[in-house]
């Protein structure tokens, strides 16, 4: 396990992607931490004699129509995508592998059940999906949690289900069977490990979409409600000033993108790195959510 | 083959049921007494028990259940809460636009995407190759709806050169902005695809063979490198079609373009219900057709698909 870790960590210092995606993240995450706790002196109080004045040295990403400094708005606002984007990601995983592993596991029954729900959920455009739940949910940041990781379950299942058959079957597996260790046991110490390498990176993949999932939930109205801030509102709200205050629009995208694009090159740095031919159809990487 | 699509077909049965008894429930749990905002503000209690009786709302739910699709069997997806129209009719007045949007980006995805891959494998080292394919990884992270804000405040407010918003009774004019923006994710998708497939097949062993037996090489090129580097493309385009819908709502309501996206966008504003139940259905009525459609091409094009899949 330490060798696995040791020749891990090599091959991911010789991939540039998920080196690049990573440094950009850790940036982003560091900095939108920090946005909350450092003192703002000042700069986030309403002070209308500011407002929409355009970027500077004092105000890098200009003033909001508050007079509020834009780049600790943005800043701020990133602190809900992202942890919107891990919590819901990360209840995809706990139900993708549940049911993943109840399907692959649990006998043909389970397993023709839980697939076929899977493919009721792949049948919508997941937007659409989403976008049609929060229309008739009680708005509010646990419902965006719930509703963005149930409808991830379905892709994580799909992977997890396909790496017990394949793991099943080992010959350690059958040995430890015999030597009488329980399913739970099985599942937990022999099965569950070796999909890790696949799960993290559908994780990472599917990360950067839910995160922009979210934003174009929040952007028509959908997701995160006033007066909390979130990139997707900040640039729908932007609209409004697009032809006096530009900024306003361009920054939330621009940092929304770059955050995007960094777990999507780690992501696809992971996949290379951790097995390539696992992910060979093209289906598995755009499903990644 | 037939065989093949059989299968397929009956695949379709227990999906469907799926995604039409989903759209059921999701709308039957709707916090608050549809009918309250059906009525507005001027009610009495008798004229909502009336009401209630005549959409069948004092019955049990599965009895409601099977109206339901006793309706749908008869393609009638409910009225509007607000006007009253039949939802059907507007879906089939506002598709026809969705779908001009939709065709006209797909097809600028598979031309801009095909060429920008091509063009990066075959120049994979200059100046021009690098910036292509970081153009493309750039393409699939940026969010649509933030994309056509900008090209609205380049092409409209700063250059003037086209509209920011309309259908302008569907000329080119005002489809040129929302159609590129609804297509750049794919394009990037398809662009990346496209030179891995090309990257792939001309190092192909029946590459080598064919080159060895002498063909010409704008045959090897046609024939043998470039169907194998486009099958992937085919897939791309398929699967993208759901995240064409779903970008459609986001383009749609950006460009004030007056198809379904921007009807269930507005419905959802007003609480609309059946219309954003009829809306949503349609459109996941159409993907998993598509997709159906989508996985019997892969099977013409790939013998070895058509096999395993039978």
């Amino acid at each position: 396990m330490k060798a696995d870790l040791k020749e891990f960590i090599s091959r991911f210092r010789r991939s540039r992607s998920a080196c690049a995606g990573l440094a950009v993240l850790v940036i982003v995450v560091i900095a939108v931490s920090l946005s909350g706790m450092i003192p703002s002196g000042g700069r986030d109080e309403i002070d209308l004699d500011r407002s929409l004045e355009p970027p500077s040295a004092a105000h890098p990403f200009g003033t909001d129509a508050f007079g509020r400094d834009l780049l600790l708005m943005v800043l701020r606002g990133g602190r809900i995508s992202l942890t919107v984007g891990f919590v819901a990601r990360t209840i995809s995983l706990l139900l993708g592998i549940a049911l993943g592993t109840l399907a692959g596991y649990g006998g043909r029954r389970a397993d023709s059940i839980v697939m076929r729900l899977a493919d009721i959920t792949f049948a919508f455009p997941t937007l659409l999906l989403l976008i049609a739940i929060m229309a008739v949910a009680t708005p509010g940041l646990v419902t965006l949690f719930t509703v963005l990781g149930v409808v991830g379950w379905a892709a994580m299942a799909r992977l997890v289900r396909a790496q017990v058959l394949a793991v099943r079957e080992r010959e350690y597996v059958q040995a430890a069977m015999a030597a009488g260790a329980g399913h739970f046991k099985i599942v937990a110490v022999y099965i569950l490990p070796q999909c890790l390498s696949t799960l993290i990176v559908v994780y990472t993949i599917g990360l950067g979409m839910t995160i922009m999932a979210e934003s174009s939930l929040s952007f028509l109205g959908l997701g995160v409600q006033p007066p909390a801030p979130s990139w997707g509102r900040m640039i729908s709200g932007g609209i409004a000033f697009m032809r006096t205050a530009p900024w306003l629009t361009l920054f939330p995208g621009l940092v929304l993108t770059l955050t995007v694009c960094s777990l999507n090159l780690l992501g696809d740095g992971l996949r290379d790195i951790l097995d390539p031919k696992m992910f060979s159809g093209a289906k598995t990487i755009r499903g990644g959510f | 083959m037939l065989r093949f699509m059989a299968n397929r077909l009956l695949l379709l049965v227990p999906i469907l049921f799926g995604v039409v008894t989903i759209t059921f429930f999701l709308m039957y749990v709707v916090p608050g007494d549809p009918v309250l905002s059906l009525a507005g503000e001027r009610y009495d209690e008798e004229t909502l028990e009336g009401m209630r009786r005549e959409l069948g709302l004092d019955r049990p739910l599965f009895i409601q259940y099977l109206n339901y699709l006793g309706r749908l069997a008869r393609f009638d997806l409910g009225r509007s809460f607000v006007t009253g129209r039949p939802v059907s009719e507007s879906i089939a007045e506002r598709f026809p636009r969705t779908l001009l949007l939709a065709s006209s980006a797909m097809l600028l995805a598979v031309a801009g995407g095909v060429f920008a891959g091509m063009l990066s494998t075959w120049r994979r080292y200059d100046r021009l190759g690098r910036p292509l394919m970081a153009l493309s990884l750039a393409g699939v992270s940026i969010p649509v709806f933030w994309l056509g804000l900008m090209l609205i405040y380049l092409f409209s407010i700063k250059l003037r050169l086209l509209p920011p918003s309309g259908f302008g009774g569907g000329s080119l004019r005002y489809l040129v902005l929302p159609a590129l923006t609804l297509s750049f994710a794919s394009m990037a998708t398809i662009a990346r695809v496209t030179r891995a497939g090309f990257m792939e097949a001309g190092s192909g062993d029946f590459v080598r063979t064919a080159r060895a037996k002498g063909l010409a090489e704008s045959s090897v090129m046609a024939k043998h490198v470039f169907r194998n580097a486009l099958i992937p493309v085919v897939t791309i385009v398929g699967t993208d079609f759901g995240s064409y819908l779903s970008g459609s709502v986001l383009t749609e309501t950006i460009f004030g373009w007056p198809g379904l996206g921007r009807y269930i966008v507005q419905a959802i504003m007003k609480r609309d219900f059946p219309v954003i139940q009829g809306s949503i259905l349609f459109m996941a009525v159409l993907f998993v057709v598509v997709n159906l459609l989508v996985d019997v091409s892969y099977g013409l094009i790939d013998p070895r698909i058509r096999q395993r899949g039978a």
